[in-house]
C-alpha cells in the first residue's frame, strides 16, 4: 500500500487518537514535572452558622500573580516522581541504611503507599492472568464439546460475569462473600469455623479481589478461545489420532499450538486491565487490605482537594509498567512483522 | 462433529458436563441471585440477619403481604424515569458502535495491507495509549470540555468513548484483517479497482463476521462505562451506568439500592437477546479471522 | 427550644420573613435577565433548593438548569473555571468549599446580599475575612443513634461518652443480647478519617500547629483517638474496616447495633426502609454526640451545606443566580411537610423535628465546624489512607500517625503549602 492510500485511511482513527489521547498524555506527563505555585497564606476571621474563628486562607491576589509569571507552575523536575507517595527514593535510602534486617527492611518498604499498592497489583496481575486464560479455555472445551443446541445458551450464561456492571455486580458479590450472606455462610461451612469472615483479613481478602478478577474476565478469554477452537483443523486431530495420540497429547500438541496467537492477544489485553485493576477494589471497600496503582490515581482525584500532578505522575508510573510488562509480547509481535513484506 | 475426534469416552465427558454445570453455577449463580432477589424489599436482599430472607422474603411479605414485590422496578422505571437512561444509552451504543467500527476498519485494514516499519510502531503506540488509566484522561478532558461548552451532550460522550477504545478495536480488527488473503485485494486491483473500491467491494463482505464481534466488544464497553460517562455527561443526559450508581447514595445521604438491582436486571435484558441472536456472528466472526497476537 | 441554639451562633432576632413571603416562583421571583447553572450534590434537601431556583428562572424565561450528581466535586471547579463559567452556582459544603477558594472561583456576595438578601439571617452568611463567600441553608452532624429498648432492658441511660459508650457496649454483649453492639462508619479512607477528626477534636487536638500548614496530628490527642477507636473497633463486626455509613446503617436496621454514632441526615430517615423490623422502628433513638476522654466539646464536627456564586460571570447572571438560589431557601419552601423533613434547615421559621434533635444538641454543645482550611482536604485524604494499618492491627499508633504526617506533607509540599 503506497503511503498516501496508508494516510487516508489511517486519518480519522490517528485524529480521534491524537486528540483525546496522545494530547492528554502530552499534558498528563508535563503536568507530572510541575507543581502548583506555593501558597500565599494569611489569617482571617471566619464566621458561619457555628460562630466566627481565626484562620488560614489563601490570598488569592499574591497567588494569582505567581500564576500570572509562570502559568505552568513550578517547574520540580523529577521531584514528584522520587517523593513519598511516588517511587520514595530517600525513604528507601534511610530504610537501607537504618534497618538490621532483610525483614525489617521490606517492611518499611511495604508501608510505603506507592510499594503497597505495586504489590498488590503485581500479585493480582501475574495471578489473575495465567488463571483466566487457562480457565477461559477449559470453559471453551467443555462448551464445545456440547450439544450445538444447549452451546448458544452456555454463551449466554457465560458471559454474565463480563457483562453484569461492576458497579452492582461487585456490591452484590460483596454482601454474598459477607460473613452473614449466602456465600460466607457456606465457605463457614466449607472450612468449619464459624467466626471465618473474608473481609476482615488481609490475605483473604487479597484471595477474593483474585477470585473476582478471574471470575470476571475468565468470559473474556472463552469467547476468543471458543472462536478459535472452530478452526482446529480436522484433519490433523485426525491424523494424530491414527498416530495414536491420546486426548491429552491432541490438545497439547495440535489445539494448542493453534491457539497460540489467540493466547497472545488474550494476555496482552488482560495483562494490561489486570494491571490497571480498580473497579473491584472500590466495590469491595478493600482498600485497607489492597491498593493498586489505579486506586492511588482516583484516590488523588477524588478527594476533597484534587492532587493534579500527583495523579499525573502515577498515570505515568503505570504507563511505564505496563510497556514494561508487555515488552515480551512486543518483542515477539516484532520478529512476527520483520519477516512480511512491504 | 461426530467425526472420530470428536467421540469422547463416558468418563471425560461426565467430567466435561460436571465441569460446566460447575462453571454455570459460578457463572450464573450470582446473577439468578439478583433477579429473584430484585422482586424483594432491600432489608431482604442485603439481609444481614438471615441470609434465607433473600430466598423466603419475610420482610417483604411483612410489608407488601406477598414475598414478591415489582417496588424496585416501578421506582427505577416510572418514578425515577430510568426509561430516560435507557433510550440515552441506545443512542450513545449505536453511535460508539457505528463510528468506532467505520474509522477502525478503515485504519486497521490500512494497518495489515502496509508493511512498512512505521506501522508497526503504530500498533505498539496504540497499545501505549490503551494503557493510560481511563479517570487521569478524563479528568484532562474536563477544563477543555467546560471551555468549549461542549461538556455534558451526548455526542461528546461518544466521541470520547470512540476515541479511547480505538486501540482496542484497531487491534483486533487487524488481527481479522491479516488473516484474509492479501491476493483476495490485490486482484481486485487488477481487474481496475481503486484500494478503497477493493476494500469496499471486496474486503467488507468477506470481513463482516470480524467486524460483528469487535462491535458487539464496542457495544458492551460502552454499554457499560462508568469512568466517562459519570464524569462527561450532565444529570439530564445520564446514560444508564451512571443512573444506576446515583441510586445508591452517598456517604450522607440513604440511597435507593432496590432501584439500583432492579435497573441492573432490566439492562440485561436486551443483553440477553442480543447475546442469542448474534452468538452465531460471534462464533464465526471470530473464526473467520484467527486473532493473532 | 433548639432554635435558641443556634440563635447563639448568629440572630434569630432578626426575623425578616416579610421579605419573600408567599414564596411563590411563578412570578419569576423578581429576575429579568441572565443565565442560571446549577451544580450540586443529588441528595433530597438540594433537589428542593436547585428545583425551587430553576423554577424562578424558567418561569421568569431565562435559561436556567440544574445538574445535580454524586459526582459534583469532581466537576465544579472545572466547570466554573472557565469564562464565562458553565456554571453559575455550585452547591457545597464546608469540606468542599475549600476547593473552590483555593482556585479562586467564587464571587464575593456582599453587594448581592446588601441588595436582595434581606430574607437571610446573618448567621447563614459564610464569611472569610469581609468576605461573604456562600450562604449556607442546612446543618448537618454525627451523633448517637441508639436502641432505646435495648438499654431499657438494662437499665442504662444513653450514653454521653465515649467511655460510657464502651461499659454500654461491654453491659450488652455480657447479657448476650448483641454479639457486636456498636457500630460505625470506618471504612478505610473518607469515613475512617472523618471518625478520626471527630476522636481527635473531642481528645481537644488540633491538626495543625496554629497559623501554619504544619502538621500536628501526631500527638498524645491522636493516640488517644486511636486508642479509642481501637477499643471501640472491638465490639463493632469484624468487618468494621469495609464498612462505609451504609453498610453500619444497614447493621442497625437489621438489629445487629444498638449504639452508634452516625450522620443526622441519615438517623432522619434510618428506619423509613421497607421492611424495618417493628422493634428496631420502636427502639430507635437519638441524642446528642459524645464527649471523650473528660473533655466538654464533642467528639463530632458541624457542617453546613450552602451556595455559591461563580465568579467568572456577568453580573447580570449572578444577580439572576443570586435572586433565584434565595427563593430557593425562603421560609415558604417549609411549606411542605416533606421538605420541612429533608434536612436541618438553617431558614428562619423552621420548626425542628424529632430527627433533628441530635444536630442541634450538637450545635449547642460547642461542636467544633469541621475545619474548612486551604489544606484540611490533604489531611483528612492521608488519615483515611494511613489509618487503616493501626485498626487492622498491621502497626503502632505512633507509626500510623507518623506516616499520616509524612504522607500529608509530602501532599502539601507538591501543593504548595509547606515549603
Amino acid at each position: 500500500m503506497k503511503h498516501r492510500t496508508f494516510f487516508w485511511f489511517f486519518l480519522p482513527t490517528a485524529l480521534a487518537m491524537l486528540v483525546f489521547i496522545a494530547a492528554p498524555i502530552v499534558s498528563v506527563v508535563t503536568q507530572s514535572f510541575f507543581l502548583p505555585h506555593e501558597a500565599v497564606l494569611i489569617e482571617t476571621e471566619n464566621c458561619g452558622p457555628f460562630g466566627c474563628n481565626t484562620s488560614i486562607t489563601i490570598d488569592q491576589e499574591a497567588t494569582a500573580e505567581l500564576w500570572e509569571e509562570a502559568p505552568l507552575g513550578r517547574f520540580a523536575g523529577f521531584d514528584i516522581y522520587l517523593d513519598r507517595g511516588h517511587l520514595a527514593t530517600a525513604e528507601i535510602g534511610q530504610a537501607w541504611t537504618t534497618s538490621e534486617s532483610w525483614s525489617e527492611f521490606w517492611s518499611i518498604v511495604f508501608n510505603l503507599p506507592f510499594y503497597r499498592a505495586l504489590a498488590f497489583t503485581l500479585t493480582y496481575t501475574f495471578v489473575c492472568t495465567p488463571a483466566l486464560i487457562a480457565l477461559g479455555f477449559a470453559i471453551a472445551v467443555a462448551v464445545n464439546s456440547l450439544h450445538r443446541h444447549l452451546r448458544g445458551l452456555m454463551i449466554f450464561f457465560s458471559l454474565l460475569p463480563m457483562i453484569v456492571t461492576p458497579l452492582v455486580g461487585s456490591l452484590i458479590l460483596f454482601w454474598m462473600i459477607d460473613a452473614r450472606g449466602v456465600l460466607g455462610n457456606f465457605i463457614q461451612y466449607l472450612a468449619d469455623d464459624p467466626d471465618l469472615s473474608l473481609k476482615a483479613s488481609t490475605p483473604l481478602m487479597w484471595i477474593s479481589l483474585i477470585v473476582y478478577g478471574i471470575w470476571s474476565s475468565a468470559p473474556f478469554a472463552f469467547v476468543v478461545f471458543y472462536a478459535g477452537l472452530q478452526t482446529v483443523p480436522q484433519d490433523t486431530l485426525e491424523s494424530s489420532m491414527i498416530d495414536g495420540a491420546t486426548r491429552w497429547q491432541q490438545i497439547r500438541y495440535v489445539t494448542i499450538p493453534h491457539l497460540m496467537p489467540l493466547v497472545t492477544f488474550v494476555a496482552l489485553i488482560q495483562l494490561m486491565d489486570n494491571f490497571r485493576v480498580f473497579e473491584p477494589i472500590i466495590g469491595f471497600t478493600a482498600a485497607a487490605h489492597a491498593t493498586s496503582l489505579s486506586w492511588i490515581i482516583f484516590n488523588d482525584l477524588g478527594g476533597e482537594t484534587r492532587q493534579l500532578s500527583a495523579a499525573a505522575t502515577t498515570s505515568v508510573l503505570t504507563i511505564l509498567g505496563v510497556a514494561i510488562l508487555l515488552s515480551p509480547v512486543l518483542i515477539r509481535t516484532w520478529r512476527d512483522f520483520r519477516g512480511r513484506p512491504a | 462433529m461426530s467425526s472420530i475426534a470428536q467421540r469422547k469416552p463416558l468418563g471425560l465427558r461426565i467430567g466435561l458436563n460436571l465441569f460446566i454445570v460447575v462453571w454455570l453455577i459460578m457463572a450464573a449463580f450470582p446473577f439468578v441471585w439478583t433477579v429473584w432477589g430484585s422482586f424483594k424489599v432491600e432489608l431482604d436482599f442485603f439481609s444481614i440477619a438471615d441470609w434465607t430472607n433473600a430466598i423466603f422474603g419475610r420482610n417483604t411479605e411483612a410489608t407488601y403481604g406477598t414475598p414478591f414485590t415489582g417496588a424496585g422496578y416501578f421506582g427505577a422505571w416510572v418514578q425515577e424515569e430510568f426509561w430516560r437512561n435507557a433510550i440515552n444509552t441506545t443512542i450513545v451504543c449505536l453511535f460508539v458502535v457505528a463510528t468506532s467500527l467505520t474509522i477502525g476498519t478503515l485504519g486497521a485494514y490500512a494497518l495489515s495491507r502496509s508493511g512498512f516499519k512505521y506501522v508497526f510502531w503504530l500498533l505498539i503506540l496504540a497499545l501505549i495509549f490503551r494503557a493510560m488509566p481511563p479517570i487521569t484522561l478524563v479528568s484532562g478532558y474536563l477544563p477543555v470540555f467546560f471551555d468549549w461548552n461542549v461538556w455534558g451532550y451526548l455526542p461528546t460522550s461518544i466521541i470520547v468513548l470512540v476515541a479511547i477504545n480505538q486501540p482496542f478495536t484497531l487491534w483486533m480488527l487487524h488481527s481479522f484483517f491479516e488473516s484474509i488473503p492479501k491476493e483476495l485485494d490485490e486482484s481486485a486491483k487488477v481487474d481496475g479497482c481503486t484500494q478503497f473500491q477493493a476494500f469496499r467491494r471486496v474486503i467488507i463482505p468477506v470481513m463482516w463476521p470480524g467486524v460483528i464481534t469487535t462491535g458487539l466488544f464496542s457495544f458492551l464497553l460502552a454499554y457499560n462505562d462508568f469512568a466517562v460517562t459519570t464524569m462527561v455527561l450532565s444529570e439530564s443526559n445520564r446514560t444508564m451506568i451512571p443512573a444506576i450508581n446515583a441510586f445508591m447514595g452517598t456517604t450522607q445521604t440513604e440511597g435507593n439500592v432496590m432501584f439500583a438491582v432492579a435497573a441492573v436486571v432490566s439492562a440485561t435484558v436486551p443483553l440477553f437477546i442480543m447475546v442469542l441472536f448474534f452468538q452465531r456472528q460471534i462464533v464465526s466472526g471470530l473464526t473467520a479471522g484467527a486473532v493473532k497476537g | 427550644m433548639y432554635m435558641k441554639s443556634f440563635a447563639l451562633a448568629g440572630a434569630a432576632a432578626l426575623m425578616a420573613t416579610t421579605a419573600f413571603a408567599g414564596g411563590h416562583t411563578a412570578d419569576g421571583c423578581g429576575i429579568e435577565s441572565g443565565r442560571i447553572s446549577i451544580v450540586g450534590n443529588e441528595f433530597p434537601a438540594i433537589q428542593t433548593v436547585g428545583g425551587t431556583a430553576v423554577s424562578c428562572g424558567e418561569a421568569a424565561g431565562i435559561e436556567a438548569r440544574s445538574n445535580l450528581t454524586a459526582d459534583h466535586q469532581q466537576i465544579n471547579v472545572d466547570g466554573m473555571a472557565g469564562d464565562p463559567a458553565e456554571y453559575t452556582s455550585a452547591i457545597i459544603a464546608n469540606s468542599s468549599i475549600v476547593a473552590l477558594i483555593n482556585e479562586d472561583v467564587i464571587r464575593p456576595l456582599n453587594d448581592l446580599v446588601e441588595a436582595y438578601g434581606q430574607g437571610l439571617q446573618p448567621n447563614q452568611l459564610i464569611r472569610v475575612g469581609d468576605d461573604i463567600l456562600a450562604v449556607a441553608f442546612m446543618a448537618n452532624a454525627q451523633h448517637l443513634v441508639y436502641r432505646a429498648d435495648v438499654l431499657d432492658e438494662l437499665g442504662l441511660e444513653p450514653p454521653a461518652t465515649y467511655e460510657a459508650m464502651l461499659e454500654a457496649a461491654e453491659a450488652i454483649r455480657a447479657a448476650g443480647i448483641m454479639e457486636n453492639p456498636v457500630g460505625g462508619a470506618y471504612a478505610a479512607g473518607w469515613n475512617l478519617a472523618q471518625e478520626f477528626n471527630n476522636m481527635f477534636l473531642g481528645y481537644g487536638g488540633t491538626h495543625f500547629v496554629p497559623g501554619t500548614a504544619e502538621p500536628n496530628v501526631n500527638s498524645e490527642a491522636g493516640i488517644n483517638a486511636l486508642n479509642m477507636m481501637k477499643a471501640l473497633s472491638e465490639y463493632m463486626n469484624p468487618d468494621f474496616l469495609t464498612h462505609d455509613s451504609n453498610a453500619t446503617s444497614a447493621e442497625f436496621r437489621a438489629g445487629n447495633v444498638a449504639l452508634m454514632n452516625m450522620w443526622g441526615s441519615r438517623a432522619a430517615v434510618l428506619t423509613d426502609a421497607e421492611g424495618t423490623p417493628q422493634e428496631v422502628i420502636d427502639g430507635f433513638a437519638i441524642a446528642g454526640p459524645m464527649t471523650v476522654g473528660g473533655g466538654t466539646i464533642p467528639a463530632s464536627t458541624l457542617w453546613w451545606d450552602g451556595w455559591t456564586v461563580a465568579k467568572n460571570i456577568s453580573d447580570e447572571d449572578a444577580e439572576a443566580t443570586f435572586k433565584a438560589l434565595v427563593q430557593g431557601i425562603s421560609p415558604a419552601i417549609l411549606a411542605d411537610d416533606e421538605v420541612a423533613k429533608q434536612a436541618v434547615w438553617l431558614i428562619d421559621g423552621y420548626e425542628p423535628t424529632e430527627a433533628a434533635v441530635g444536630v442541634f444538641a450538637a450545635a449547642e454543645m460547642g461542636t467544633i465546624p469541621y475545619p474548612y482550611l486551604p489544606f484540611m482536604g490533604l489531611m483528612h485524604t492521608a488519615l483515611g489512607n494511613e489509618l487503616a494499618d493501626f485498626m487492622a492491627g498491621r502497626e503502632s499508633a505512633e507509626q500510623a500517625l507518623a506516616d499520616v504526617e509524612a504522607a500529608y506533607t509530602a501532599a502539601a509540599r507538591e501543593q504548595g503549602f509547606l515549603e
